[in-house]
């Protein structure tokens, strides 16, 4: 199904607002303003948005600690997230979560999380409320788990994954792979060869791997994978192969990277340059739309990041806020 | 004596003891780093400089790089101290320990005692923990509350580098379960630490940093240094503080602290962990019971309060005990008539 010239627009936007989101934190942190732990999304925004932008509000999706572009991609607010990270009381969580633990229950955000494998249980139980809601119009509501390589080997993530499918939960275990658990190689923390859609497989799960670098790839596997889901067929997981192209965290010298890798990758593994090429080539789009776009998330990065540094501080009472218990 | 930073008196005390024992064995994520990776192994070391040069040195079935899998870390220990090993298993962050309870409280801490006595569980579980970092909730907490609650587990939480040597070189040798508390914002202190390959310090003897007799502070880890801020501020006034470091929670020297209150008359606990159930409570229950009739005011806990620890730097600093915080206390117990 071909995607009208709004929708590309639309998609290649969140895609660029993410970029520009990661890009300028990564800028950001530097000066110290910025506290915590911060991890960044840049280079994977295909899969969030080729996966989110299929879905509805009523959808649920869980993040991980890598969780800006989910959240951008599932409509997070761009200045409440970004006061948020900053830490002001304004923030999408009053300053309470951070970078790590951004969450928007009103969007179907259900969080992003410091505890690598702690989401996709979570996912598995807000399928299990959607089958008890039944199917809509469109069939079932859906719940996304979004994990990383390194969060595949948990425990947690092999026991949602059986759970799923012993309960038929319309929950979609989707997997980025981006070669890296903090400073160790795919290649030796999974077992499988670093395949990690065969494991899922192996649980009883039907399964789908696509070019998480290609957003035409992933949305057109996203739709496919929706439509088994909807239907009523249990749960499904899609593994995607993509990038990340800064550190771990920020601040990480990243010595475990073979000569130009980061070169390459940005040169020949690039979403957004993918993007480009493939929608001009095609004739879909001209480069002058895409610019267009480019000037105007700058713009909407550039004035959040001038409401984040604005926004109200949080203060001593604030910590007691928000708590049903307290001595 | 040498002079040395925190990290490096854990490090190089595995580096002796591994080289000691051959029974001694690493594993974690990211304790090599970089396996499976185009930089090869070591081409970074784990997150908090703790394990560098290990791998290199004793090899892969000595130096056990993991997957993220806590439970199974955790696990693997208790087996191979089981086996007759004695494995040094790290947790880069102590939140974790949520991911890999069960290993720890139903396996670890009970083999010794539901199996009879026949058996021993020489592993040492290292954890860093603490705030201070704006990392919110998931990767700041202290967890020694939880730990020491737990029989059939030591718990232990230096706060100087020479302690690190001496309890962490105690706990390695030790047969029994033993959790080492590393505080994150410790890490990069120096100070003399003795060079004596067999410096030990045993468990349950607490450290006076500070002798005053007008008033006891107990605590441990960052917040210890807190507590000698407020010391030698008071001192100025002529009002003397004994600090105690309880370097162990489990065993937890008793007798240091009850000395120290038969004198002072006064008591004030700081914690880093929430006040329910945890050690401030606990010691001021000990005192109440065993040196009642020397008090002279109510104890007093400086804690956070029974909350999440927040993410903004206002917040988690208005969440964590602080010199005023402990100043205030000292000076309530000593106003009191
Ligand atoms: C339970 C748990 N263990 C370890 C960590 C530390 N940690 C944070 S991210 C990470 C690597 C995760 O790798 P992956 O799942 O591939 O996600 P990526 O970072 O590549 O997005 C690790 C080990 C954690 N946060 N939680
Ligand atoms: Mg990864």
């Amino acid at each position: 199904m071909q995607l009208s010239r709004d929708a590309l627009l639309a998609a290649y936007h969140r895609m660029k607002i993410i970029r520009e989101f990661e890009e300028r934190l990564h800028i950001e942190i530097q000066t110290g303003e910025i506290a915590g732990f911060t991890h960044l999304y840049c280079g994977q925004e295909a899969v969030a948005v080729g996966v989110c932008e299929h879905l509805g509000v009523e959808d649920k999706i869980v993040s991980t600690h890598r969780g800006h572009g989910h959240c951008l991609a599932k409509g997070c607010d761009v200045d409440d997230m970004m006061k948020e990270i900053w830490g002001s009381r304004d923030g999408l969580c009053k300053g309470k979560g951070g970078s790590m633990h951004i969450a928007d229950v009103t969007k179907g955000m259900l969080g992003a999380n410091g505890i690598v494998g702690a989401g996709a249980p979570i996912a598995v139980g807000a399928a299990l409320a959607s089958r008890v809601d039944g199917p809509g119009e469109n069939g079932l509501k859906v719940a996304i788990a979004f994990s990383g390589d390194g969060a595949c080997n948990q425990g947690t993530t092999f026991e949602a994954m059986n759970f799923a499918v012993v309960t038929q939960a319309p929950c979609i275990f989707v997997f980025e792979n981006n070669h890296y658990s903090e400073h160790t190689g795919v290649d030796y923390a999974v077992g499988t060869a670093g395949d990690i859609a065969s494991r899922a497989e192996a649980f009883g799960m039907k399964v789908w791997r696509a070019d998480g670098t290609d957003f035409f790839a992933v949305h057109n596997t996203m739709r496919e994978v929706l439509d088994y889901v909807r239907a009523g067929n249990g749960p499904a997981a899609v593994e995607f192969d993509t990038e990340r192209f800064f550190g771990h965290f920020e601040g990480d010298p990243q010595r475990y990277r073979g000569p130009g890798e980061l070169d390459r990758i940005r040169e020949t593994r690039d979403c957004l340059k993918n993007f480009r090429k493939a929608v001009t080539e095609a004739g879909l789009l001209q480069d002058a739309d895409l610019d267009a776009v480019d000037t105007q998330s700058l713009a909407e990065i550039e004035a959040a990041v001038t409401a984040a540094r604005a926004a109200p501080r949080p203060t001593a009472e604030d910590v007691l806020a928000d708590v049903y218990i307290s001595y | 004596m040498t002079k040395m930073m925190y990290r490096d008196a854990v490090l190089s005390t595995i580096m002796e003891e591994m080289e000691r024992d051959p029974n001694v064995v690493v594993l974690g994520e990211d304790v090599v780093g970089g396996m499976g990776t185009a930089g090869g192994p070591e081409a970074i070391g784990g997150i908090w400089s703790t394990s560098t040069g290990l791998y290199g040195k004793f090899g892969p079935t000595r130096v056990i790089d993991t997957p993220i899998s806590e439970s199974a870390i955790m696990g693997a220990a208790g087996g191979l101290a089981l086996a007759g090993k004695r494995p040094i298993a790290e947790l880069m962050f102590a939140d974790f320990i949520g991911v890999s309870l069960d290993q720890i409280w139903n396996q670890i801490a009970k083999f010794r005692y539901m199996f009879g006595g026949k058996t021993r569980c020489p592993v040492v579980l290292r954890m860093a923990y603490g705030a201070g970092y704006n990392a919110a909730a998931q990767h700041s907490q202290s967890v020694h509350q939880i730990l020491t609650g737990m029989p059939g587990i030591k718990v232990v939480m230096p706060t100087t580098p020479a302690d690190v040597k001496g309890l962490l070189r105690t706990a390695i040798r030790d047969d029994d379960p033993v959790v080492f508390l590393e505080h994150k914002a410790l890490y990069a202190n120096t100070g003399e630490v003795p060079d004596d390959r067999d410096f030990m310090i045993p468990f349950g003897h607490a450290r006076l940093s500070r002798a005053g007799g007008d008033v006891t502070l107990v605590s441990s880890g960052l917040l210890l240094g807190f507590c000698e801020a407020v010391a030698d501020r008071l001192a100025g006034e002529g009002i003397g503080c004994d600090v105690i470091d309880l370097r162990t929670t489990s065993p937890l020297d008793e007798e240091t602290i009850l000395d120290s209150v038969e004198t002072t008359g006064r008591l004030v606990v700081v914690d880093e962990a929430p006040p329910r159930c945890g050690l401030a409570a606990d010691i001021c229950a000990l005192v109440a019971h065993k040196a009642f009739s020397s008090l002279k005011a109510p104890p007093q806990q400086v804690t956070p309060p029974h909350t999440p620890i927040p993410f903004a730097r206002e917040l988690e600093s208005a969440y964590l005990p602080s010199v005023d915080k402990i100043e205030a206390a000292v000076r309530r117990v000593l106003a009191w008539r």
